[in-house]
């Protein structure tokens, strides 16, 4: 006879409560509060404002943001390129833009970059602006995975692409 | 090494004006490069925590990368950055952070690059970066 050692195992004991707290909280939210929302984490993230982001657009699981070349932000200053480092930062934004853009919905707080691999395909033009596009393309419960393409001119013609893994942090309930 | 690796490393650090925007700076002995990026309001990427921006970090290391190459490989062009991956390991706390690269390769055309950034403890990164570089012609 085998002794019962503990509390016995239920077969739905590995599903995580919160995550069906989750599901019965999830919700479409409204395009204004989705926009509202990208806003805020586009504009009042110090960083984000110290280079001048600005959003272009944002929708479930996508989003655009935009950096005005500046003088301060030349990374060759022969040619007048913005620097490798704002591209980084631009893409990892954008990235951490269109994962918040989805999750919203499953109500999550937060996101951690865990990787993020960057390839440079060319320099930008001299003192051109530069625009980033992400895609979210799959959200598991805890990670977020996202590509991403950063542009000068021609959306076709990328300065850079992108591939990250991000960590969500959910919401406290 | 000589006085003048760190005339190169000065200059690279003066000419570059992306350099000044993050507020990096760059300390060598001997050989060894240590990139030093002290704590400013504009880093912040997360205001609740507050944490550094997850880009910035990224940004500091690639900056770190490319200084180190300024030494060693002395051109009067700045290198290019080919490809990098960055894994994050800690939260980056809203405080100095550190980096140091190691130059694994270096070819005629493509230098390899790791770099490791951390804050409290050398022994507890915060983050890591790979990456390859396209060396400009000397």
């Amino acid at each position: 006879m085998v002794a019962w050692r503990g509390r016995p195992r239920l077969p739905y004991r590995h599903v995580d409560p919160s995550a069906r707290a989750l599901q019965t909280r999830r919700m479409t939210i409204s395009p204004e509060t989705l926009i509202e929302a990208a806003r805020r984490m586009v504009e009042a993230v110090p960083q984000a404002a110290a280079l001048g982001f600005k959003l272009l657009s944002v929708e479930s699981g996508k989003g655009s943001i935009l950096t005005p070349w500046r003088e301060d932000l030349v990374g060759d200053p022969d040619t007048g390129v913005i620097a490798g480092g704002v591209v980084t930062a631009l893409l990892d934004h954008c990235c951490g833009l269109a994962i918040t853009s989805r999750s919203l919905e499953g109500g999550f707080l937060s996101t951690a970059t865990l990787d993020l691999r960057i390839d440079y395909m060319r320099p930008a033009a001299p003192r051109a602006d530069v625009t980033a596009t992400a895609h979210c393309y799959k959200l598991t419960r805890s990670i977020a995975f996202v590509r991403a393409h950063a542009f000068d001119a021609d959306p076709d013609d990328p300065i850079a692409t992108a591939q990250g893994a991000f960590v969500l942090k959910r919401a406290q309930p | 090494m000589s006085q003048a690796a760190a005339q190169r490393l000065e200059a690279f650090l003066e000419r570059v004006p992306y350099v000044r925007f993050l507020g990096m700076r760059a300390e060598l002995a001997g050989d060894e490069m240590t990139a030093i990026l002290p704590f400013a309001p504009h880093l912040i990427g997360n205001v609740a925590l507050p944490a550094l921006h997850g880009g910035v970090i990224g940004a500091f290391m690639e900056m770190t990368a490319l200084a180190q190459l300024s030494v060693i490989a002395p051109s009067p062009k700045v290198h290019k950055t080919i490809d990098i991956t960055i894994e994050y390991l800690r939260p980056g706390k809203a405080q100095v952070i550190y980096a140091r690269a190691d130059v694994r390769k270096i070819g005629r055309q493509i230098a390899n690059v790791h770099v490791e950034a951390w804050q409290d403890h050398r022994d507890k990164p915060a983050a890591a970066l790979r990456g390859h570089f396209l060396l400009s012609g000397t």
